[in-house]
């Protein structure tokens, strides 16, 4: 990054001048750069936890800590990934790429931006200092099901719900940011069906983001009164019911899922046809499934109920819908195969990581499918089933499209390039680990060990050990990401305006690396 | 702060790209505060858990609101003197016009989920709490005795309420809600004509008949605390009237507010026949607390 002198007064400590950069801008590209490291971190954070209950997993009966202590790291994990890790990611992405991507010179409301980013410290730091509280942090899992988290959750719930409001209005804010900043700021030009991928992805993501945050915001304060004022939503004896917490949580859980994948398939949509060396085979389609895939995410909430009660008629409708959405994601694994047909195909870092991500990506669709059917779902049902298939969709997929993101445009942004050698070792590293943590956690679940308990059978010893040391291993080729990133910001080969032989749009057309301020005469598109 | 045109020239900037600005940090650091006290003042006052603060929680959690209050108003003002300045281009005011769209999508949402909770406890959590469908065996083991009925006067548990009444207060408040939807459009028209002394009075009026409405929904709380035993303690029916009409009270006095903020700048000669957002914004606010209330009105004291 460029330090731009002019964005505050001179004449000050350059201490208290870097802060006050930091904490006051408006641009786009630091406020991107903010969203990543805090993403990174927070990724360790949620890592940190995983490892923890890991170690706990690797051998029957309890070694390390007790089973609430084991809850207490199972339900901080999920909170951080999904919402400190994975979302912010995402966001931190389409700060920085969207304006350069659509021509615009940055976002629509930079000071909004600003302060959705700033509002997210804070949040985890409510959430996170529940760890330090008496009765320790919320236990209950990160899907917060009542009565755990009212009747029976600790002091601390308060906080994560608190917690989780500020992370809301962060999302919505931040939603409504990038989904103007595509409506309104894009070069003259650049028509809707002329947008790329990674663009298209996150407009419907923002949408997405917009109809199920406030949704969240409802569910966890229906919560807070149910604990501290009175009132009986999810308490059968005042005329509640628990499923109502169900139903009002997956309305806004479902969507959060498309949420943390569709900026990955954009993403994944954007790196392919450069490596590939061909244009994308179906645009216009890819763009169709996409809010076909998020449309259909409002009406299949009920697949995370089957086994909790619901009426017969209902759950064929979700498992029919539900079903339905293969197809159009279906359709966005055909064409990322028809790009690579007969292309000239080589296989840099981001390559790699896309066509992990499709692969791998795609076990975790044909094990969602697998719980999509209602009377095979009573079997999985709240088994390590469920485990694998969330970890594969979500490390393969949401984590991997994030990495391959940033070895694709880190060139762009730093002007150097990664160590190509370190990046293929972190790629294969991390499948080899991910596969090894994730994999068996589908045979121990069809075996029937349960979720979200410390001890189990004796039977499911040596997958469990495995995945633990595949956790492990997972957990170091990190620090290795960790590495090359800090590696290439301070140095390292030059990179080229284009970076990539086969990489066309806007982004690349600029130079490496990026100034402060890019198009502020907007570009023409042809 | 400091400015960047992207065309220089005359006229307004292409688009206004503010340098830096504080009125965020202080903004997340006041929301910070808010939520901090908040949780606090909540353990401290309904289950007396000793926390970290002793008994400040409420305290800070006022210090917090109090500084969210002040980041919106200095924030506001800000924008507004660039909008004086000349540095609002066409291309920013279609993106306040849009954000303001998306924003209020986003809160038809929140009350989406208390209407989704609303609507199952109906249509699906008192009847099978009465043994509908395959829910016989619980039923009779559970609370044999308990109806389906709604209003839900006897909850499961044993609590009596009664219900409030939609032909009392309820209609009347309809009737100033529908009544303001038109003066404040009255006041826009007024506006658009650059007549000035109409624009007050219509304006001056919506905001009167807001906190008419804010009045006598606190008469019906009072009433419905006191003698109707109709608390949010009352099971399924109290929460969810209470909770909708609350957090519609809520924005009713957001709205209020906002529609005040415009009476003082029209009487302060701010806005012009072709270029007024604010108050636009302010008024699809308020047709958006009304429609709310419609539902409301419809499925919570109605039906």
């Amino acid at each position: 990054m460029i330090a731009h002198a002019d964005n505050i007064p001179s004449g000050r400590h350059p201490l208290v001048k870097f802060i006050l950069r930091w904490l006051l801008t408006t641009n786009h590209k630091e406020i991107g750069t903010l969203y990543l490291s805090f993403s990174f971190l927070l990724f360790f954070i949620g890592g940190a936890f995983a490892l923890t209950f890991r170690a706990e997993l690797a051998q029957p009966g309890l070694q390390f800590m007790g089973a609430d202590f084991y809850n207490q790291m199972v339900t901080l994990h999920g909170l951080v990934m999904v919402f400190g890790a994975v979302m912010p990611a995402f966001v931190g992405l389409a700060n920085y790429m969207i304006p350069l991507q659509i021509g615009a010179s940055d976002m629509a409301l930079p000071r909004l931006n600003n302060f959705s980013f700033w509002i997210m410290p804070f949040a985890f730091g409510l959430l996170l200092s529940s760890l330090f509280m008496p009765g320790g942090a919320p236990d209950f899992g990160w899907t917060l099901y009542a009565p755990l988290s009212t009747t029976y959750g600790p002091p601390s719930t308060d906080f994560l719900i608190l917690g989780g409001q500020l992370m809301g209005i962060s999302s919505i804010l931040g939603a409504i940011n990038i989904i103007v900043t595509i409506f309104n700021l894009r070069a003259p030009g650049m028509t809707l069906m002329k947008m790329p991928m990674f663009v298209w992805t996150w407009l419907i993501t923002a949408f997405l983001l917009i109809m199920a945050m406030p949704v969240l915001a409802g569910v966890v304060t229906m919560m807070l009164t149910d604990r501290h004022f009175g009132t009986s939503f999810f308490e059968a004896s005042g005329g509640g019911d628990p499923l109502i917490f169900q139903h009002v949580f997956w309305f806004f859980g479902h969507p959060e899922v498309y949420i943390m994948i569709l900026p990955g398939f954009g993403i994944a949509s954007q790196i392919i046809p450069t490596f590939a060396r061909k244009p994308l085979f179906g645009y216009a389609s890819m763009v169709y499934a996409t809010a076909a895939i998020a449309g259909l995410s409002f009406v299949v909430w009920g697949h995370h109920m089957f086994a909790t009660g619901m009426p017969l008629a209902t759950e064929l409708w979700f498992m029919y819908a539900t079903m339905l959405i293969a197809v159009p994601t279906g359709v966005k694994v055909f064409n990322w195969v028809a790009t690579m047909w007969d292309g000239s195909m080589t296989f840099e870092t981001p390559m790699l990581f896309a066509l992990g991500f499709v692969v791998m990506f795609t076990i975790g669709g044909f094990s969602g499918l697998m719980l999509a059917v209602a009377p095979v779902d009573f079997q999985y049902h709240d088994t390590f089933f469920v485990v694998a298939h969330i970890h594969y969709v979500l490390y393969p997929g949401a984590i991997f499209a994030t990495m391959a993101a940033v070895y694709y445009w880190i060139p762009k942004w730093t002007g150097n390039m990664y160590d190509e050698r370190l990046g293929k070792i972190h790629f294969w590293t991390a499948v080899v680990a991910l596969n090894l943590t994730f994999f068996p956690m589908h045979f121990v679940g069809l075996g029937g060990m349960p979720r979200r308990i410390a001890d189990y059978a004796l039977p499911f010893t040596g997958l469990n050990t495995f995945a633990t040391a595949g956790a492990f291993l997972l957990g170091v080729t990190q620090v290795l990401f960790l590495y090359i990133i800090i590696k290439t910001v301070r140095g390292g080969p030059k990179a080229t305006d284009q970076v990539w032989e086969g990489a066309e749009g806007l982004e690349w057309t600029l130079p490496s690396p990026l100034p402060l301020h890019t198009f502020e005469t907007p570009p023409k598109v042809d | 702060m400091s400015q960047e045109s992207l065309h220089a020239g005359d006229g307004p900037p292409d688009y206004y790209v503010p340098h830096s600005s504080a009125w965020p940090i202080i903004g997340s650091t006041a929301l910070f505060v808010t939520a901090f006290g908040a949780g606090h003042f909540i353990q401290q006052s309904t289950d007396k858990v000793p926390t970290a603060t002793g008994s400040y929680g409420l305290w800070i959690f006022l210090i917090g609101l109090a500084a969210v209050a002040y980041m919106m108003y200095g924030w506001f003002a800000q924008v507004v003197k660039e909008s004086i300045q000349g540095l609002v281009s066409a291309k920013l005011d279609r993106s306040f016009r849009q954000s303001m769209f998306w924003f209020i999508v986003s809160e038809i949402m929140f009350f989406a989920a208390f209407f989704g909770a609303l609507f199952h406890a109906r249509v699906i959590t008192v009847p099978w709490l009465a043994g509908a469908s395959d829910n016989l065996q619980t039923h009779l083991l559970l609370w044999p005795d308990f109806a389906d009925t709604w209003p839900l006067f006897l909850t499961p548990g044993g609590g009596l309420t009664q219900a409030m009444a939609a032909w009392g207060l309820p209609f009347i408040n309809t009737v100033i809600l529908v009544t303001s939807s038109i003066t404040v459009t009255l006041a826009h028209w007024a506006l658009k004509k650059n007549n000035r002394g109409a624009l007050k009075a219509w304006l001056g009026f919506t905001v009167l008949l807001g906190a008419v409405f804010l009045v006598l929904q606190v008469v019906e709380y009072y009433e419905a605390y006191h003698a109707l035993n109709l608390t949010m303690a009352s099971g399924i029916y109290g929460s969810t009237f209470f909770m909708l009409t609350g957090f519609h009270g809520l924005h009713v006095t957001l709205g209020t507010i906002m529609l005040a903020v415009m009476l003082i700048r029209s009487m302060r000669g701010h806005f012009t026949p072709d270029d007024h957002f604010a108050f636009e914004a302010a008024s699809w606010y308020w047709h958006f607390v009304d429609v709310v209330w419609l539902f409301l009105f419809t499925f919570v004291y109605w039906f």
